[in-house]
């Protein structure tokens, strides 16, 4: 099992000037970033709808890279995106895919056939020319040079350990410094400039 | 040449590219098969389709805050089962995004039997969601002021395409 908090240090080193859509990961992104005005630290808008929102800054944005951080809970919501994703073919978008088994902001609960489901093998069959599944850090460690050497849409399927949440939603502490529609007009000011 | 009986997707493309359109994110209705097709066909829109119409809505958002002009075609029925998607990824975010919506259904002289209609206008209402009724070629100017109230309340406006468009009948 990958610890996420681990593997975004590690990919830290390659953001470079790309856009980042952290997903569930962006409680640890945003202690990790150095460029926070392209970050797309979202939080959970409406669940299932990160791979989508990965496709449409990808598409407005050729010249620049788009690192999504997915989760199983989320694609299980909208696997048909991925065959919009792969249909439309962006060479700048990198679709990870945080896959912990389970509902980890609602106490924990499994996602449907948990543990059984070989997302990578659903992306390749729905057209991803790229698609691999990791579960040790070390592993993908080494092989991010040849991912990222190599042109998108790839998906790259992580087995991450859960991190359950199980305080009621009003008393959970707020992670994201700014409001979601300041992250937008952030983002469009940044990539507009 | 505006014809005041139907609604030609002509005349909806026309609208489309005088705002500045670049992204055209869809679904088939009954309504739109010509739509489609002059769409498909202009270098300067990106069509992308969708298989379910939730997805549409988290595009678009991405779309904008990428800098690119999206519009959302779907049905009626698949703008009711994106109701969630709507709320958060459309309205929360500020995203002025204009969906044109086949209003599968609607009878301008009758009884309205297809529940798909019967709930389009209140569900629209119960979102608060400004919307513009257009039948034909006469109606189109309501696209523009779709457009243009999309911007100055940074919020997603509704086209309601309320007539098959003709083409069917070539």
């Amino acid at each position: 099992m990958i610890d996420t908090a681990k593997m975004l240090e590690v990919f830290k080193r390659y953001r470079d000037d790309a856009i980042v859509v952290p997903g569930r990961g962006g409680s640890h992104w945003v202690n990790l970033t150095d460029a926070p005005s392209l970050d797309a630290t979202l939080g959970d808008p409406a669940m299932g709808g990160h791979a989508a929102f990965g496709l449409g800054i990808a598409l407005a944005q050729p010249a620049r890279r788009v690192y999504l951080f997915d989760s199983d809970g989320d694609i299980q919501m909208s696997m048909g995106m991925l065959t919009t994703i792969a249909e439309q073919a962006p060479k700048n978008l990198y679709h990870f895919v945080l896959d912990n088994e389970v509902y980890a902001t609602t106490g924990g609960q499994p996602v449907p056939n948990a543990g059984r489901i070989d997302y990578a093998g659903i992306a390749a069959a729905a057209g991803y020319q790229h698609a691999r599944s990791y579960s040790d850090l070390d592993e993908l460690t080494r092989e991010l040079d040849g991912i990222f050497a190599t042109d998108g849409p790839y998906f790259i399927h992580l087995r991450v350990r859960a991190e359950i949440q199980n305080e009621a939603i009003g008393t959970r502490k707020p992670w994201n410094p700014r409001e979601r529609g300041q992250v937008i007009a952030d983002l469009r000011e940044a990539l507009s400039s | 040449m505006a014809d005041d009986a139907v609604l030609s997707p002509e005349v909806v493309h026309t609208k489309l590219k005088e705002h500045g359109v670049t992204h055209i994110i869809w679904l088939p209705d009954s309504e739109t098969n010509w739509l489609f097709l002059l769409l498909n066909a202009d270098p300067d829109l990106t069509l992308i389709g969708v298989g379910r119409e939730g997805n549409a809505c988290a595009i678009a958002a991405g779309l904008y805050a990428g800098g690119a002009k999206p519009v959302i075609l779907i049905q009626n029925t698949g703008m009711m089962e994106a109701g969630d998607s709507i709320r958060g990824w459309l309205i929360s975010l500020n995203i002025p995004v204009v969906l044109l919506v086949g209003y599968r259904g609607y009878t301008r002289h009758g009884i309205t039997k297809d529940t798909a209609a019967t709930f389009t206008e209140p569900f629209l209402n119960a979102f608060r969601i400004d919307y513009y009724l257009v039948e034909s070629d006469r109606d189109a100017d309501r696209l523009s002021v779709a457009f243009t109230e999309a911007q100055r309340l940074s919020r997603p406006v509704v086209g309601l395409i309320a007539d098959e468009f003709h083409g069917f009948n070539r």
